[in-house]
């Protein structure tokens, strides 16, 4: 398993060198309901590196929970990953002395979902913050609790011992006491810019207003030392002079960390201040891929030119929604044939675009769409 | 361009109505509990309400000298194995020395042939027609030998005689004292819903009240304050009264929040603006959008009216002789006495729990149907 | 919170007097009183001296004074522990309630603690396994319960328990203990015989609340709190108990309160009665049948009493584990 992958990585031409974290290849999710079945993700394919931003947009239903969600074994009941690999490549968060670079390639997909390894994933190694930060936090716990309860679940500290020469080697690992715990909890609220923080920790969810709360989920998503932050529209219940403040704090905390961000938005104008690099998705399928200047410059699919021009400014401040585009989006349930956004599409091709389903077709460096228009 | 709209709106609305009461008969329909509940609450109400003289063998009050006389069996075969037609033997007196109790047992020297519709105690048919047919019964004089399909109490009455009899009683207190329930509750909860003020204080408050009482206890107090010279109908009565009592609170106040809401609609404001009178705006546009709500609960508060009918007879503080009620029946079944020897007498309590969970598989099938996203749970 | 409370408790008792008084006008609703039947039954057994007779108990229990007379010195008496004389045994209240009023509760503290010991993890299992056969096996079985009205469970249970077992279920104590001092032996008597009891009352509250605790904890499932603490990485079982279960138990708590606790007390009293168990039930009903005022009018008053109790507790236990209600 790992051999081929190496040989795949080396392929790649990438002017992006940092080292592989998550490789999504082929992804397919479905949802088995009464009516059918609903292919929520269809053929997903994107990687993301260590510390890189990764933006995921769409429309609404399109699928991006899902990928999230898939890639932390979260799927709600009548869904199933139908196909494809989730792999994960994971570096020893307590290595033993001469392990700090190994890396072990773990693929998602086949891991039992209550299992032991992808428990040590979530929130551990992966950590993820959802939309409704109103709602997130448990109402009976304090901010602390939630914190002390990732930190002494993920975190070990080093058991230093002095060597020789004053070098310090890293024997074993113990436990958060539950004064360090305590004490980091402080420390991430803190960070993420909550005034009188040794107060703020015994605070209730129903004492923290929404920018609060918010920054509390990622305090804790932080407090674990995660090598990658999923963020599904972590700002989209906030009102906008906060979502400002929020975006700020991640991308600080991002600098800082040296952690990835798969970013998840609605928002035009919020991905492009945020992102490295963009999927575009439609109705499960991915309909575009690109560095970001790419992306806003020189868009290839019909599909994200429109996204781009119902968004008349771009920059975080404008608080832009994704404005709706021409056309009705189809029912999930019965998909056009051929390429899936030709009913919509404004080049659409008769007797083509409706026939042929398009593949994922390389138009530049790091630069996929799958349009009939640019296959020769 | 409102005149124009002013017919639409009605129209509009019946035909919503009528279509979201076909979508709830659809809905109800493929509740197989639901339906099934429907059926034997039907079924029971035929049997126990309309027709129990004719389906009963014998009159309420016949007595005989087959006093606690066990179930009659019927029997298809001979001594000698024959396959015959249905028959009964006659009973004899015998006394059990090791239990030092007299009781009764076949005399295999006489058979009755058991028929259907046979003559006997006349009465009269939904209390019009003059009948003297019974469903069935045996070819014997009365005095000589009886059938006893759950036996016989301690006056030698046909026990199945008196379930059937006293289930009237019972069945129907549930459905009257529902009815002056919804009377109460719907219409002191429109009024309180719609005008608001003193009304609504006094209807908050007088429900806050009720709910705070101990109910049962109450209601105990109160049916044992029916003086006893009372004649039983007026005690029935009485009694059917004070079970309305234990519901019109809850229903007052879910009422009076529907109320609330439906106000402010447009059908409401729109009749007001064409000058309907409070009553006419009360009555034809708010009252029916209660109905559906007011339905699941009525049907799902009878059976607890007809238990606390039946509990209240049961303890001596309901209903009492001459009157005949599964409660007054209970009387008799429950104690130790009766239980070791005329444990027969507990028949009583199969009919009354049938009608208790048939009335909640109703219950339940109806909120399904009219209101698919609530009490899922 | 202490504010809260105070006014708790100041309401529960402003609604004890207001139901002590009303039930105390109910019972003296019906024209005649214990001893007009009294006179009556004295009379058909031919006695001559009845009159005599009633007229001097008439001036013992002070039934000559006016109505508000006698509420208002009964319930002063009351507050002293004073009970008043029952007619009926011609004894003081509080000596015929006396061990019972402790039955009554030990009895209803039982059913609670099976209510909810059996409906919570019933509930849970339900919720979890949604859809699973053993869910719908709950299901039945507490739709069957929710249906099933304690006193007729006892009496089919009675009716198994002597035809089957020749066993008389009944009473809290076996014969031998019943006169006996307590000890050890009593006790162990005494749960040996209140598990049944209290296992039958128990039943319609199950139903209901095994139904109201699959709901909530199905809706709290679906909670963003419930994804995100599975996202940290937590257990299974820690994320459904620690998180959900939490907070899907807080309305239960109120239900507790309001509607099943009542409903305990008040089909246990049923259940004993059936089971001639010596709790308050059987007498209270007596002496609502005999008119025997003072008897009855302590038994509602204390009866009330358990549900204003067991509603304040409830209420204290809510703003213990809910902190929206607690520093509010
Ligand atoms: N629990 C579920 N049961 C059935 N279908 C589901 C479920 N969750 C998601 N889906 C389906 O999967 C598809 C993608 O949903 P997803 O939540 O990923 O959308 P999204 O892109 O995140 O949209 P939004 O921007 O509104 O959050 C939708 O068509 C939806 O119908
Ligand atoms: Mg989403």
């Amino acid at each position: 398993m790992t051999t081929t992958l190496e040989t795949q990585e080396a392929k790649r031409s990438h002017s992006d060198t940092r080292p592989l974290l998550l490789e999504v290849q082929d992804l397919k999710v479905e949802f088995n309901i009464r009516g059918g079945v609903v292919k929520a993700v269809d053929g997903l394919t994107f990687d993301v590196k260590r510390g890189q931003t990764m933006g995921i947009i769409g429309e609404s239903g399109c699928g991006k929970s899902v990928t999230a969600r898939a890639i932390l074994r979260m799927i709600p009941k009548p869904g199933k990953i139908t196909g494809g690999r989730i792999l994960y490549y994971r570096r020893p968060r307590h290595p033993k002395p001469g392990e700090e670079d190994k890396v072990e390639v773990i693929d998602v997909t086949k891991l039992d979902p209550d299992g032991e390894v992808i428990r040590q994933i979530r929130g551990g190694e992966i950590a993820m913050i959802f939309q409704e930060p109103m709602s997130s936090l448990t109402p009976v716990y304090t901010a602390g609790t939630h914190i002390n309860e990732a930190v002494t679940l993920h975190r070990l500290l080093p058991i230093k011992k002095l060597g020789e020469q004053m070098a310090e080697h890293i024997m074993a690992y113990r436990h958060v006491t539950k004064e360090e715990a305590r004490a980091i909890a402080v420390e991430m609220l803190r960070r993420v810019g909550i005034p009188k923080p040794e107060q703020r920790v015994d605070s209730y969810p129903h004492q923290l207003s929404g920018g609060q709360r918010q920054r509390v989920m990622i305090a804790i998503a932080l407090s674990t030392e995660p090598a990658m932050l999923i963020a599904d529209e972590p700002t989209t219940a906030l009102d906008v002079s906060i979502e400002a403040q929020i975006l700020d704090l991640m991308r600080d905390l991002q600098r800082t960390t040296n952690m990835a961000i798969m970013f998840i938005t609605h928002n035009l104008g919020v991905i492009a201040s945020m992102a490295d690099e963009i999927v575009v998705m439609y109705m499960g399928k991915q309909v575009e891929r690109a560095k970001v200047v790419d992306l806003f410059y020189n868009p290839k699919h019909p599909y994200t030119k429109a996204l781009l021009q119902s968004v008349p400014r771009l920059g975080p401040k404008t608080g832009q929604r994704l404005a709706s585009i021409e056309g009705m989006v189809p029912d999930p349930l019965n998909l056009p044939t051929g390429c899936v956004f030709h009913p919509r599409c404004p080049a659409f091709m008769a007797g083509k675009c409706d026939k042929i389903v398009p593949r994922w077709t390389q138009v530049g460096e790091n630069h996929w769409v799958r349009c009939l228009l640019y296959e020769e | 361009m409102a005149v124009a709209a002013a017919p639409a709106v009605p129209a509009k609305r019946k035909e919503l109505s009528q279509s979201y009461w076909s979508l709830v008969w659809y809905r109800f329909k493929k509740n197989k509990l639901g339906v099934l509940g429907g059926i034997v609450l039907i079924v029971l109400y035929i049997s126990f309400a309309l027709i129990p003289e004719f389906l009963a063998p014998y009159a309420l009050e016949n007595r005989s000298q087959f006093v606690e006389a066990p179930p009659t069996a019927i029997q298809l075969f001979d001594e000698q194995g024959r396959f015959q037609a249905p028959f009964v033997y006659g009973l004899e007196r015998r006394v059990d020395v090791a239990k030092r109790l007299r009781t009764w047992v076949p005399d295999t020297d006489r058979k009755y042939p058991v028929r259907l519709f046979v003559q006997g105690d006349e009465y009269q048919l939904l209390g019009l027609i003059p009948m003297n047919i019974h469903l069935f019964g045996i070819d014997a004089d009365p005095r000589e030998a009886r059938i006893f399909l759950l036996g016989a109490d301690a006056l030698g009455r046909d026990y199945l005689t008196r379930i059937l009899y006293g289930g009237r009683l019972s069945l129907l207190i549930g459905l009257i004292g529902q009815f002056l329930t919804i009377v109460l509750g719907m219409t002191l909860g429109v009024i309180s819903g719609y005008y608001g003020g003193p009304v609504d204080m006094f209807v908050q408050r007088f429900t806050e009240f009720l709910a705070a009482f101990p109910n049962i206890p109450l209601f105990m107090a109160l049916s044992a304050a029916i003086p006893n010279y009372w004649s039983p109908i007026a005690v029935y009565f009485m009694l059917t009264i004070i079970l309305a009592f234990l519901g019109w609170g809850g229903l007052a106040r879910q009422v009076r929040g529907l109320v609330l809401s439906l106000r402010e609609r447009e059908y409401a404001l729109a009749a007001k603006s064409f000058g309907a009178s409070d009553l006419r705006i009360m009555f034809r546009h708010l009252l029916p959008g209660t109905t559906s709500h007011v339905i699941v609960i009525a049907t799902l508060s009878i059976p607890g009216m007809i238990l606390a009918e039946t509990a209240l007879s049961w303890l001596g503080l309901g209903l009492r002789p001459p009157l005949t009620s599964w409660g007054t029946l209970l009387q008799d079944a429950a104690t130790i006495r009766a239980i070791r020897f005329t444990p027969w007498l507990l028949w009583v309590v199969p009919p009354i729990l049938i009608t208790i969970f048939a009335y909640n598989m109703l219950g339940d099938g109806l909120r399904d149907a009219m209101d698919p996203y609530s009490g899922r749970g | 919170m202490v504010n809260y409370i105070i006014r708790r408790i100041g309401y529960a008792l402003i609604l004890l007097v207001l139901v002590s008084f009303v039930s105390f006008a109910i019972i003296e609703l019906p024209p005649g009183d214990y001893l007009t039947q009294k006179i009556e039954q004295l009379r058909a057994r031919g006695d001559r001296s009845a009159e005599q007779q009633v007229e001097r108990l008439r001036k013992r229990y002070g039934l000559d004074k006016p109505f508000l007379e006698r509420y208002v010195n009964w319930a002063t008496n009351f507050l002293r522990g004073d009970f008043g004389e029952s007619f009926e045994y011609e004894r003081p209240v509080s000596e015929i309630l006396g061990a019972r009023l402790g039955y009554t509760v030990i009895l209803a503290i039982a059913t609670t603690v099976f209510t909810w010991a059996l409906a919570i993890p019933l509930g849970v299992y339900s919720a979890v396994k949604q859809y699973s056969l053993g869910d719908q096996i709950i299901s039945v079985i507490s739709f069957i319960g929710l249906g099933m009205p304690g006193f007729l469970l006892a009496l089919i249970v009675l009716y198994f328990a002597v035809i089957l077992f020749n066993m008389e279920v009944v009473g809290l104590f076996s014969p031998e203990y019943e006169r006996a001092p307590w000890s050890l032996g009593k006790v162990l008597d005494l749960l040996n015989h209140l598990w049944l009891p209290a296992l039958i009352s128990a039943i319609t509250g199950i139903g209901g609340l095994v139904r109201i605790m699959r709901g909530n904890l199905l809706d709290t499932l679906g909670q963003p709190f419930v994804e995100a603490a599975r996202a940290r990485g937590l257990k299974n079982r820690t994320v459904i108990w620690k998180h959900a279960v939490r907070i899907a138990i807080n309305p239960l708590i109120t239900i507790l309160g309001s509607d099943v606790f009542p409903s305990i007390v008040v089909g246990s009293s049923l259940v004993a009665i059936v089971l001639n168990l010596p709790t308050i039930g059987p007498v209270f009903v007596d002496s609502l049948r005999k008119l025997d005022m003072y008897l009855a009018g302590t038994c509602i008053v204390f009866l009330t009493f358990m549900l204003l109790v067991g509603n304040l507790v409830a209420d204290l236990l809510l703003a213990w584990v809910d902190p929206r209600i607690r520093l509010d």
